[in-house]
């Protein structure tokens, strides 16, 4: 079956499968995929609206689709849930909140009176670190529990269709992130002490020593030895009027959407944040199929890799740097956004303002460490440890590392026949975290003959599969072994595994040998092939995304040994051809703003607590009146009460603190309380009545 | 002199009480280690107003409570969340039916709207609670609820607006007396007046040991929780006081804007001032609310935390004059001082102020300091 709001054909990922089943939306009947999340089936059908808030009537749809933020609640099956954790099942009858929900009164579901579990480690998240720390730990024959709230394991790398940067040796660099979680589960499968709890969420680590996990079937209280936090991180948002119209997501949802579910949740997407989540959205959204309006950056220089920002420049999206979204608009669901351009303390420039139809805005300005159960058991005076995201944000690369390392750490101290970490591990550890560095001086070849690659890759960045890949070791580095610039020497074969290979996109080969005036240009191709016909010809781009000329399409061939990346044969003018780094997939005009900007509001209409509908203003106000702990804010306008626990508000309200003046020390932040999100009562009383 | 009076404690007590005192024209001096006001127990109290107590002087005092909770929106334009719900106590157990039965006709006496009612009624009233066994309860509709916090904070608001000052984040480390002058000395500081009053909550034993009383306040911790909000499905709050292995009685009710509140009695008492979770609470308290009431098995429980009931041998407070000239007490509220608050808060201000009326001799008579700690409030 087909259906309008699903992706039918990826250039990377297979089609979910699955068996159709029917569901009923506000009781209409709909096809839906049985087991995939009822948000995902809804979405499906083109609805994007999922009730109304009872404070303000304000419209409400998905945000987080991660199970943490709420605002995705549907009533299904006349109890209120969170409809992006909710699997779809036959004959479902699912139905916008408005307003408060009812007190839910069908029959309800069956659970297991809570246990009491012992094991060795607990690690909380089947991510890139919390496997590559299970793998670790189980190695050593010590008992693990691995848990995560998913139903998968792999945590966000199942949302990576890309190609990872890092070293092959140590962390599968150039291979796909789907494809790493697939191997990491894999190789945990080989250890028997090694138990994997899926679709379990940890709710609270308690003062006793016990942490509390929701298993489908009911209430676990486990009692570890060692804890390992690897939950990973949560997005940050930014405050701005309109930011809560359905339409506006993090960056993790959109991914969630469209590589998990391959759902078409839009059609036009501007995304706020030029680092790499911000630059692989826009990436994976043009593989989707959809148009990237253009990429806000607030700062001089995107904060991701410049192979990222390149690429996408060169697919023909504008990244305004020193700009920020300073208003979504919208009736029932975001129509456009306005840019305004930024000084450099980040004020917006009056009369820069650009308005811009879009159906999406992504919002991809940062990570947060997801570490509260790690500072509770620390609190609590249990032996607990964090690593990758949840102890310091960094690239997934990273984090695999930082688990094993963690993980060999904790095998160590338990199990001591366990070999101690080798000592170059942590030093790989920090050069897979640093960040983009230096960008040296872009110099394509004066070659005109022969068979060469062309490495537009400039930025001292962790990432080596371009050199371990050829065949001849004719790419190496005068720099760092794994964050040197990458450099060419003679003797090219012209196997293209370079060009295969490269993460960033960022190597071409050109080959002179049939035409030494029209030569050909082989350029990795990761889209639709509805975007190419042989024989026509091509907008080509430099480096960084400048129109050079046009070129002919000799084909698409497989890479064979590079699932997923394609290469595209190009006849190119000698003129270029060495300078042409991509081909344009989507026009200049798409991407043209409204022609007057549209009317925006104050600032202090800006929701920061989106579950209560608290703004900026209204902080400010009691700010201005004295107030300096953020209990007194909460209990006075509610802010950080709502669903989500205070997750995605606190980092707000911080920055209207920071707006102030008022120095983070004068104020007495939240108190934290579990849970970490909400569950049914007779979940916890574990009896029911339908067995 | 800093002030004519220093109240030891910015939380359910000290607030309101500074807020009569500023009233009356006293300047007023509150000292508390928290960041804001109610940040010790107050905030820890799930809201539960009533007057249908065994004991007629806390009668008293909350029939005084619930008058300014019920017209605080009226008076002063805020909501602080009140909501006139009532509080029944049911019965599945003859002994808990014949306890709450004998009580009545004191209750009646000192002046609360109180009844005993058949199952049929309660089941009307609390619609789907497990009709098995019951054998009916008692309906104050006068009782009700507000936000502990929201309270807190208009009380606090009102106090400082008639000129009374809060110091937050300051713990007092000591109080000397010389010459009929408190000083009370903080990490910042040091304070003098000739009259000081020990609100302290959870610390006030400690703090009546600086002016040399020993208080026999001893705190004991239970845990709360709240959930997700969902229309109004019913209106008092509903206590069941039977015993079950690892808890005693437990109550609940929804809140002005539809969370459901609940909080369970552990037993035996775990006595100390720890704050911290435990995974003890939830199962226990969701297995006796689902059993009573099976439909609140699809409400989501949204936060818990636990809090402090500092408590007297006999289960009511000590409210007065204590030890030498100038020191007053309102302490050891046993769990009751959100709803205690305002009308002992006022009591003591009038005693303070040198206008006690005969109800206020009463009242305090009974919640001496020195009396003897016997018998234990039925429905403490």
């Amino acid at each position: 079956m087909k259906q309008d709001g699903r992706i039918s054909s990826h250039p990377i990922l297979p089609s979910p499968g699955g068996k159709w089943v029917r569901f009923y939306f506000n009781d209409t009947e709909y096809p839906g995929i049985e087991g995939e999340m009822v948000s995902s089936s809804v979405f499906a059908t083109g609805q994007r609206v999922f009730g109304h808030h009872p404070k303000d009537g304000s419209p409400q749809g998905m945000f987080c689709a991660n199970g943490q933020c709420s605002q995705c609640t549907l009533v299904i099956d006349g109890v209120a849930r969170k409809s992006c954790i909710t699997p779809l099942r036959e004959g479902m009858r699912v139905c916008t909140l408005e307003g408060l929900p009812e007190l839910g009164t069908a029959s309800r579901e069956f659970f297991k009176p809570p246990v009491s579990i012992e094991t060795d480690v607990l690690v909380i998240g089947a991510g890139p670190a919390g496997m590559a720390a299970a793998d670790e730990i189980g190695r050593a024959g010590l008992g693990v529990l691995l848990v995560d709230d998913k139903d998968r394991p792999g945590g966000k790398l199942v949302l990576q269709t890309h190609k990872f940067f890092g070293s092959v040796s140590d962390c599968h660099a150039g291979t796909r992130g789907v494809r790493i979680a697939e191997m990491l589960a894999g190789s945990l499968a080989a250890h028997p002490t090694v138990d994997l709890w899926l679709s379990s969420t940890v709710l609270a680590v308690f003062s006793d020593g016990v942490v509390g996990i929701q298993r489908p079937d009911g209430y676990a209280m486990v009692r570890p030895r060692r804890l390992l936090v690897t939950a990973g991180a949560r997005e940050k948002s930014l405050p701005f009027p309109g930011c809560t119209l359905p339409g506006v997501y993090g960056a993790g949802a959109f991914q969630t959407l469209v590589n998990r579910d391959l759902i078409r949740c839009s059609s036009r997407i501007f995304v706020l944040g030029g680092g790499n989540v911000g630059l692989i959205g826009a990436y994976h959204a043009l593989q989707a199929g959809m148009t990237v309006v253009g990429i806000a950056e607030g700062a001089a220089r995107c904060g991701g890799y410049k192979v990222h920002a390149d690429k996408i420049r060169r697919m023909g999206v504008p990244i305004y740097t020193r700009h920020s979204v300073i208003s979504a608009h919208g009736g029932e669901k975001l129509e456009a956004v306005t840019l305004c351009a930024v000084d450099p303390a980040f004020r917006s420039i009056p009369g820069t303002e650009r308005s811009f139809a879009v159906d999406t805005l992504l919002v991809a300005v940062g990570l947060n460490p997801v570490n509260e159960f790690h500072t509770r058991a620390v609190e609590f005076g249990m032996d607990s440890r964090l690593a990758g995201d949840a102890e310091e944000i960094a690239e997934a690369s990273a984090a695999m590392f930082s688990g094993r390392i963690r993980g060999r750490e904790i095998a160590c101290e338990l199990a001591p026949a366990t070999s101690a970490c080798p000592v170059d591990w942590s030093g790989k550890a920090e050069i897979l975290k640093s960040p983009g560095g230096s960008v040296l001086p872009y110099s394509p070849p004066d070659l005109r003959s022969g068979v060469f690659p062309v490495l537009h890759c400039t930025q001292e960045i962790p990432c080596n599969p371009c050199m371990t890949s050829c065949p001849k070791d004719l790419i190496g580095t005068s720099g760092h072994p794994i964050l040197g610039v990458p450099e060419y020497s003679e003797g090219c074969i012209g196997c293209r595994k370079c060009v295969a290979v490269c993460p960033g996109l960022a190597v071409t080969l050109v080959d002179y040998r049939r035409d030494p005036l029209n030569p050909t240009v082989t350029v990795p191709w990761e889209f639709s092939d509805d975007l190419l016909k042989t024989g026509e010809s091509v907008e080509v781009t430099d480096w960084e995304g400048e129109v050079l000329g046009r070129g002919k399409v000799l084909g698409v061939k497989p890479a064979p040994g590079y699932p997923g990346t394609r290469l595209l044969d190009l006849l190119i003018d000698s003129l270029i051809a060495n300078r042409v780094a991509g081909v344009r997939v989507q026009a200049a005009s798409v991407t043209l703003p409204l022609e007057k900007p549209l009317e925006t509001l104050l600032s202090d209409d800006a929701v920061v607590c989106r579950c209560e509908r608290v703004t900026a203003g209204e902080i400010r106000k009691l700010l201005r009146n004295g107030v300096r702990d953020m209990n007194h804010l909460k209990a006075m306008t509610r802010a950080g009460f709502g669903a989500c626990g205070g997750k995605t508000c606190r980092t707000l309200i911080e920055s209207v603190i920071r707006s102030e003046g008022i120095p983070q020390d004068e104020v007495t932040g939240f108190t934290e309380r579990p849970l970490f999100t909400e569950v049914e009562l007779g979940f916890f009383a574990g009896q029911g009545e339908d067995a | 002199m800093n002030a004519d009076v220093i109240v030891i404690g910015a939380g359910s007590v000290g607030t309101p009480l500074a807020m009569y005192l500023s009233e009356a024209g006293f300047r007023t001096l509150v000292i508390d280690a928290g960041a804001s006001a109610g940040q010790g127990n107050n905030k820890c109290a799930i809201g539960g107003i009533r007057a249908t107590h065994g004991d007629p002087a806390k009668v008293a005092l909350c029939l005084d409570s619930l008058a300014v909770f019920r017209t605080w929106q009226e008076e002063h334009g805020e909501s602080i969340g009140w909501h006139q719900g009532g509080y029944s106590f049911v019965a599945y157990t003859p002994e808990i039916a014949g306890s709450l039965r004998g009580m009545i006709p004191s209750q009646r006496q000192a002046g609360l709207d109180i009844d005993w009612h058949d199952p049929a009624f309660i089941r009307e009233l609390i619609p789907g609670i497990n009709p098995e066994g019951l054998l009916g309860g008692t309906f104050s509709p006068k009782d009700g609820s507000a936000s502990p916090m929201k309270s807190c904070y208009a009380f606090h608001a009102r106090a400082a607006g008639m000129g009374a000052r809060f110091l937050f984040r300051e713990n007092v480390v000591g109080i000397d007396n010389r010459a009929g002058v408190y000083t009370v000395r903080t990490n910042r500081g040091s304070y003098q007046s000739r009259v000081m009053v020990n609100c302290a909550g959870s610390s006030a034993r400690e703090i009546g040991l600086m002016v040399g009383i020993d208080l026999p306040v001893v705190p004991d911790s239970h845990e709360a929780g709240i959930t997700e909000p969902v229309r109004r499905f019913f209106h008092p709050m509903v206590v069941d006081l039977r015993r079950a292995p690892g808890s005693s009685n437990y109550y609940f009710y929804q809140y002005d804007s539809g969370q459901v509140v609940f909080c369970v009695s552990p037993d035996p008492l775990i006595t100390g001032t720890d704050h911290r979770e435990t995974s003890a609470f939830l199962p226990q308290v969701a297995a006796r609310m689902v059993d009573l009431w099976p439909s609140l098995a699809n409400l989501k429980v949204r936060r818990t935390w636990r809090g402090c009931y500092p408590q007297t041998p006999d289960g009511s407070p000590i409210l007065g004059q204590v030890g030498p000239e100038g020191s007053y007490a309102a302490v050891g509220m046993c769990g009751q001082g959100f709803m205690l608050g305002p009308g002992a808060g006022s009591a003591l201000a009038r005693l303070i102020t040198g206008r006690p009326t005969a109800t206020d001799l009463m009242v305090m008579g009974s919640m001496r300091a020195d009396r003897e700690f016997g018998s234990t409030e039925a429905l403490k």
